[in-house]
């Protein structure tokens, strides 16, 4: 660009014709846009199942700050600590490990006499263990415990000469433990979220690139698109469960390590979607109108084709996020998932297989995917009304 | 005597959200045997709603009221079963889209057979025979040997012959035809009505035509109904709404034949654009290799030059490759042959280096509905072409050019910010045409702008045309097939056929005397709706 060209002043004699640039909210809406939001709020169990999920994945997302073994706030002798981002040596509390304790009664009662301790709602991580468990692990929801196996656990954390009031005076897990002595509430908040975060992760990047290769193929049709569909025939026919069990096993399954690995077959279900919307689309006129205008093929497939094909692929993501999170599970449930250890909802299920004696670990893990998966078929159910072309474009 | 059909204070209504739209707004009409009435409106005025209504085939959602009287029976408040024994029988009806009204997984015989079974007739011989009789009758060329077709192996116009075989099985006292001919090329066309024209003589069938032709009620109808926004506004013998229009609807349709002189041929002027001996061969691929075993010539061999201030018409009927040639002089599609540009040869161009030249030579389509992306507001969708042609140009300057080629092309700045399906059709093809206009172009390839729009709109797009092509000297190519149009706007004709040209030069001595049967046989057909009676457009 020359910049004699850029520098160039456009004179235009007479009143100006254009009007002012219509005043603009935070975020702009086209019409067609608002006509779908519309249509999402009307479909109210959708609508309420969004609300519940997101009020669910932000809680999820501060999972530290409500179920953790570390306390918020510690003050100590006037100094305020921060535990939850920091770590202090236990030198500091009179200890001698490396890393403090704060389960611990000795620390605990030292911080206690001077100054205070502001714990989180639920005193367990995901990875806690309850060492003053009432019966042996798996230990069933506190609330479900006789008065005299209560009385018999608050004897162990009660020093001598204390009233023993039961119940009352043991740490609760409100959902039980699992056959390590792990509070099953905090690993389910765990859990939750790293289940919905791999699933978006895992629904993102295979949108992206099964969106990418649709639009290739169905854009440019002919050979490139024979090729293509062909392959994705073969490798989406591949059994991929077994392969994901062999490649796990030869490799240490970590949360990148299991997100690439499904990824190489997650991809492919979108792609006959978007495929079929270029397809159709490139020989709209409007798309010939812009080849006349002088658009390159990127440009057209961005501006003009992406948007009628992020219709399908909107309306199919929450199903896509479903598979991610299903596959996940079942991973985790044969044991090639995440690695030992990992808040994971598959792992409490295997727990709940293999530990029948305990219904709580089975039935919470049932319970909590199946209202999880639940919420998001009804949310892709009101996301699926709301790009219905006849309800926005008629 | 009392009429075949009486229909009183009709209404079709609408529930949208918490409004009602009257489609049909109280409308009364009557229909004797042997009569047409023509029911004559522009799109959205209610007219084939009025006929699908009598015989109750409203889409859902519809609330009817009012009364139609057949026979003295109300049709509106009879039960669905004896609807369904009138349907067919006593009443029968063809639509428009002769493509998608026959299924096409059924040979025709069955498909005819299926109607004279449902009303009683039995016995495959009996059958069979009446079948051949009625195809006969409805000019099918031997229709022994075509009993066993398929759809797909009939013409447009032989489906819509089919179509008119189906609804003639039963001999109905009340036929009602949904604009039977608009899918149709025009030499088709005027063999269709002259068909049903002899037919409803024939049978003495009280026939309800709905149409937005006006040349076509004039040759067909005895009564005309004038309907605007599901009001019937006039209503007489066909002869005196033609002759003395009382409404000023009637009188604004009647004018509405798109008018004026092109200007007149100046064979010295610049030449803009000329191309030598075009084809476009489409291979035809078989067999798991993809081999070639053979070409559709699509454009076979055309030449031509498009000159500054002048208008080239390109007239042919559909699958005569006159859009494909368009295409190809825009190198929007391959071709062989050569293409010159201002003396620039452009046929080897790849697709960057033509980039600059897109400026230059721009392409306004057909339909106004699907050339306009519905997801971009006019402003974004007008601006697109200089975005990429000229980068220099700020967003208020954009907006400003985009502005004033809003405001040449008749629409109000003001609606910039607004999206194409708040648009008229008519206003969506002064968009198209802002947005081709925008870049200052040279070379103009108009694809049958005005095919799509009401009779109304295509004499104002026309002028709106003419007056572009006289202000800026632009060259255009005008592919159309309605030769009135072309007439109005051409000053030089190419007449094509099956990719070849039958006939060229000059417009005005062309119109007056056609040297080709074919051109001949399209002229009679598209002015005076007169069908060829030689063999010259046989397909």
């Amino acid at each position: 660009m020359s910049s004699a060209q850029f520098e160039r002043e456009l004179i235009f004699e007479g009143p100006t014709l254009a009007p002012a640039l219509p005043a603009q909210g935070l975020i702009a809406l086209s019409p067609i846009n608002r006509r779908r939001l519309a249509n999402f709020k009307a479909h109210h169990r959708g609508h309420w199942s969004f609300w519940i999920f997101m009020v669910l994945f932000g809680l999820s997302l501060f999972a530290e700050f409500i179920a953790n073994d570390r306390p918020l706030i510690v003050s100590y002798k006037g100094e305020l600590l921060f535990p939850i981002f920091r770590d202090y040596p236990e030198e500091k509390f009179g200890g001698f490990l490396a890393q403090t304790d704060y389960r611990d009664s000795v620390i605990s009662d030292e911080i206690q006499s001077h100054g205070w301790i502001l714990w989180p709602p639920i005193r367990y991580s995901y990875r806690t263990i309850n060492r003053a468990l009432p019966v042996p692990a798996p230990s069933p929801p506190t609330w479900m415990l006789s008065a005299a196996q209560c009385q018999a656990a608050a004897a162990k954390v009660l020093k001598p000469g204390e009233p023993n009031r039961g119940c009352r005076d043991i740490e609760w897990n409100w959902l039980g433990t699992d056959d390590q002595g792990r509070d099953v509430l905090a690993r389910l908040i765990y859990g939750f979220r790293l289940s919905i975060l791999f699933g978006l992760i895992l629904a993102a990047i295979s949108s992206i690139i099964g969106i990418a290769a649709g639009a290739v193929q169905g854009y440019f049709g002919g050979w490139t698109d024979l090729l293509m569909q062909r392959f994705i025939e073969i490798w989406s026919s591949l059994p991929r469960l077994y392969l994901l069990i062999i490649v796990s096993s030869f490799i240490v399954p970590g949360f990148f390590v299991l997100l690439g690995i499904l990824l190489i077959f997650s991809w492919v279900s979108l792609v006959h979607v978007v495929r079929a919307e270029f397809l159709r689309a490139r020989n709209f006129e409007y798309v010939n109108a812009a080849r006349a205008l002088g658009l390159s093929n990127g440009k057209i497939m961005l501006k003009h084709i992406l948007p009628n094909a992020m219709v399908a692929t909107l309306t199919f993501l929450p199903f896509v996020l479903n598979e991610s999170i299903t596959t996940l599970t079942a991973l985790d449930f044969l044991g090639f998932g995440l690695p030992p250890g990992s808040p994971s909802l598959g792992e409490l299920l295997l727990q709940g297989k293999s530990n029948l004696q305990a219904p709580w670990l089975g039935l919470t893990g049932f319970i909590i995917i199946a209202a999880m998966l639940s919420l998001l078929i009804f949310i892709g159910e009101a996301v699926r009304d709301a790009f219905d072309p006849r309800k926005t474009l008629a | 005597m009392s009429p075949l059909l009486d229909v009183r204070d009709l209404s079709v209504t609408f529930h949208q959200g918490d409004r009602d739209f009257a489609a049909v707004d109280k409308i009364s009409f009557t229909l004797s045997e042997g009569r047409t009435l023509a029911l004559v409106g522009e799109s959205g005025s209610g007219k084939s709603l009025t006929a699908l209504s009598i015989v109750k085939l409203l889409p859902p959602g519809a609330e009817l009221r009012g009364q139609a009287l057949f026979n003295g029976e109300d049709l509106l408040s009879c039960s669905e079963a004896r609807l369904q024994s009138l349907r067919g029988e006593a009443i029968t009806m063809v639509f428009q889209e002769p493509m998608t009204s026959l299924n096409p997984l059924h040979t025709i015989e069955r498909q005819i057979g299926e109607i004279l079974q449902l009303h009683g007739m039995r016995g495959a011989i009996k059958m069979r025979a009446r079948i051949i009789e009625l195809l006969q009758e409805v000019g099918i060329p031997d229709p022994a040997q075509r009993l066993s077709a398929y759809p797909h192996q009939l013409s447009g116009g032989q489906r819509q012959r089919v179509m008119i075989a189906m609804a003639l099985a039963n001999r109905p006292k009340l036929f009602i035809a949904d604009e039977p001919t608009t899918a149709l090329d025009v030499t088709v066309q005027a063999q269709i009505l002259t068909l049903l024209k002899d037919l409803q003589k024939r049978h003495n069938m009280a026939m309800l035509f709905i149409t937005h032709d006006l040349g076509i009620v004039r040759r067909l109808a005895d009564d005309v109904a004038v309907m605007q926004h599901g009001k019937i506004v006039e209503t007489g013998p066909v002869e005196t709404i033609f002759s003395k229009p009382q409404h000023p609807y009637t009188q604004m349709l009647l004018a509405a034949e798109p008018k004026g002189e092109p200007p007149p041929l100046d064979l010295g002027a610049k030449v803009i654009l000329t191309a030598d001996d075009i084809k476009v061969h489409f291979p035809i691929k078989r067999g798991f290799l993809r081999r070639t075993v053979g070409v559709v010539k699509a454009v076979d061999g055309i030449s031509l030059s498009v000159r500054e201030g002048q208008t080239l018409g390109i007239v042919g009927e559909s699958g005569s490759g006159k859009t494909t040639l368009g295409l190809a002089l825009l190198r929007l599609i391959s071709s062989q042959g050569k293409i010159l540009y201002l003396g620039q040869q452009i046929e080897s161009l790849g697709f960057k280096a033509m980039r600059p030249l897109r400026r230059e030579m721009q392409v306004v389509f057909q339909d106004p509905y699907g050339s306009l992306s519905p997801r971009l507001s006019v402003a974004d969708i007008v601006a697109e072409g200089l975005i990429v042609q000229d980068k220099g140009l700020s967003f208020l300057q954009r907006r400003e050019i985009v502005a004033r080629a809003l405001d040449d092309m008749g629409l109000d700045p003001k609606d910039m910010d607004r999206y194409p399906h708040e648009f008229s059709g008519g206003q969506r093809q002064r968009i198209a045409i802002a947005r081709a206009m925008v870049l200052e172009p040279k070379f103009v390839v108009l694809d049958e702008p005005t095919s799509a729009l009401d009779m109304s709109v295509q004499a104002q797009i026309v002028e709106l045309l003419r007056d572009l092509q006289k202000k800026r000297g632009l060259a255009f190519l005008f592919i159309s097939h309605d030769l009135k149009v072309v007439r109005a706007l051409a000053s030089e004709i190419i007449v094509m056929r099956h990719g070849q040209v039958v006939e060229a030069g000059e417009a005005a001595k062309i119109f007056n005397d056609p040297q080709s049967d074919y051109t001949k046989a399209l002229f009679a057909a598209a002015f005076h709706i007169k069908a060829d009676v030689s063999d010259a457009v046989s397909q």
